[in-house]
């Protein structure tokens, strides 16, 4: 699937539950305890996306032509925009993943953890995403 | 402090209430609950309007003009002064010297003691809960001065261990710099105690006091201590103002360091003659509507009583403290049935950022994070805690809906 489809795909996941927020941030938890764990020799200071209220470790590395993510967070709710990031982003190549806009986030209601006072620096994560992204392509 | 202690005056939250605008706002479409105090208070329609009628109807430059309107807002500036001198029963007004808040402050004491008292090598006691404003000027100093900090441990309560500071003092401590209230646990500092011990020692006392000018009935003189700082934004004041007051010897005898126009008497190149007083360290245009707002803010607390304001906010963090107590999986942090309105808190097995996250949607304002005191969280073993902090309008109603709020997002996360 491209990225526009699990984009779509997410959206649609999401809009059964309409000004259901409690929903929403429910169906989110459970995205997040889903994620599993990370890789403890992943966990390591420079994986640590700077920016967030609770520490989030993210891996990037390549295969074959595309970016495989895998990460983790202390906070369930920051799992969970993680996850959804992960599902995403990950196993696309790096033009794919640099030129996507996410609009998804805006769609399912979370925008609001777009805002760079947000403590959960889910900026800073997709920043770094797209940055690893650029770096393994090279 | 207390609470028997204290005259019985009842506030009327309900009309109070009615004085902070803020307070109709709806958050996720639920009336705000607005437990984040500690960071900063909201502010009554009189603090709003005081500054508003000073842009409208008086704004000038202060200390300078010959024109009306010079002289009506050096009058305001100057009252102010004189307000916050009375509140804090200070002896004169000159030693009430308006900065940009605690954090200004905290440095121009720093600096100014490091340009006269200390000497390479000398040590600082700091307490384990202060913010990092009280601790990163004295650091930076010490670090290049080869100076060192010397910290009071924590008793099991994380209320300070006061016998422990006896064995921090050498010949080469200097300064006693502390909180009056921690930020994070809302405990009360022992400041006779400390007194105590610093005049024995001969060491100059600072006191942080961003957390308890909010609460409590400050009486300067009585207090009797070298500096005492705070921001107007916790007080009901407006943001980018605050105090830093000295005893009268250091008036004269703190160095200036932060020269510019309006601290002097005269300048020529070759030399300056600083002026008397707290004009000495108010260089450059201050903050004139600023410390207009903060004299209303003190008015305004004033007509209710600090006692008053106590006991009420005593009232609530008791009462939470023991709702929250009764839920199984919260874990309360400097526990105590006399102290501030601030409580810490986490919620076993979850982090203090989901918890947060969540209350926000129900339009409670939570703080948190590690509330500017990473050595205290180090101390505590957590990444951060849950802080409420309480002021003049919130109310059990509140509490109650935040407790059942609190039970449903704990079984959310679950
Ligand atoms: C104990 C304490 N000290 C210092 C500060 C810093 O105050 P300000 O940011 O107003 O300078 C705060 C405020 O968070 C505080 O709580």
């Amino acid at each position: 699937m491209s990225i526009k489809e699990i984009e779509n795909e997410i959206v649609e996941e999401f809009e059964i539950f309409g000004d259901d927020w409690e929903g929403k941030y429910e169906h989110l938890i459970d995205l997040g305890k889903n994620l599993g764990t990370l890789k403890e020799e992943y966990k390591i200071e420079n994986n640590i996306i700077q920016g967030c209220q609770s520490r989030v470790w993210l891996h990037s590395e390549k295969k074959d032509n595309n970016i495989i993510f895998s990460a983790e967070s202390e906070a369930i709710i920051t799992k969970g925009m993680v996850a959804l990031m992960i599902r995403v982003l990950s196993g696309h190549t790096a033009k794919e993943i640099i030129e996507t806009k996410l609009e998804f986030i805006d769609k399912i209601g979370l925008k609001e953890h777009l805002s760079p006072t947000r403590a959960n620096g889910l900026v800073s994560m997709i920043n770094r995403m797209k940055m690893d992204a650029i770096t393994l392509s090279k | 402090m207390l609470v028997k202690e204290l005259k019985h005056i009842e506030l009327n939250t309900e009309a109070i209430r009615k004085d902070f605008p803020i307070l109709n706002r709806k958050i996720n479409g639920m009336p705000l609950i607005y437990f984040d105090n500690g960071a900063t208070s909201q502010k009554p329609q009189q603090v709003i309007d005081a500054v508003s009628n000073y842009y409208s109807n008086t704004n000038s430059n202060i200390h300078r003009g010959v024109h009306t309107l010079s002289r009506e807002a050096t009058e305001a500036f100057e009252n102010a002064r004189k307000v916050i001198a009375k509140h804090f029963n200070v002896k004169s007004d000159q030693q009430i010297i308006f900065t940009a808040g605690t954090t200004d402050s905290l440095n121009m004491v720093c600096n100014g003691l490091a340009r006269s008292v200390l000497k390479q090598g000398d040590e600082i006691i700091l307490s384990s809960y202060e913010h990092h404003s009280n601790i990163l000027p004295w650091q930076l100093w010490a670090q290049e001065n080869k100076g060192q900090l010397k910290v009071i441990p924590l008793n099991a309560d994380q209320s300070l261990d006061l016998n422990a500071i006896e064995n921090l003092i050498s010949e080469k401590t200097k300064i006693i710099s502390i909180a009056h209230v921690s930020n994070t646990l809302g405990l009360i500092t022992d400041l006779d105690k400390i007194k105590i011990i610093a005049k024995k020692h001969n060491l100059i006392l600072v006191v942080d006091a961003a957390q308890s000018a909010p609460h409590m009935a400050v009486d300067l003189e009585k207090l009797d201590v070298d500096f005492y700082v705070c921001s107007a934004h916790k007080i009901y004041g407006p943001t980018g103002t605050g105090i830093l007051y000295m005893s009268e010897k250091w008036l004269s005898k703190l160095p200036v360091t932060k020269p510019g126009g309006g601290t002097i008497k005269t300048v020529s190149f070759e030399k300056t003659e600083y002026a008397d007083g707290a004009l000495r360290f108010e260089p450059g245009t201050p903050n004139i509507s600023g410390v207009i707002g903060f004299a209303a803010a003190i008015n305004y607390m004033d007509q209710f009583g600090m006692d008053a304001i106590y006991k009420h906010e005593l009232e609530l963090v008791n009462y939470a403290q023991s709702k929250l107590a009764e839920i199984p999986q919260v874990m309360l942090y400097g526990k105590s049935n006399d102290k501030a309105a601030v409580i810490s808190f986490n919620v076993k097995n979850t982090h203090p950022f989901d918890v947060g996250t969540l209350l926000d949607k129900y339009g409670i304002a939570v703080r948190t994070g590690h509330h500017c005191t990473q050595p205290l969280m180090n101390l505590l073993c957590v990444p951060g805690t849950i802080r409420i902090s309480f002021a003049i309008y919130n109310t059990k109603t509140e509490i109650d809906f935040f407790i059942e709020k609190l039970k449903k997002v704990i079984d959310m996360l679950k």
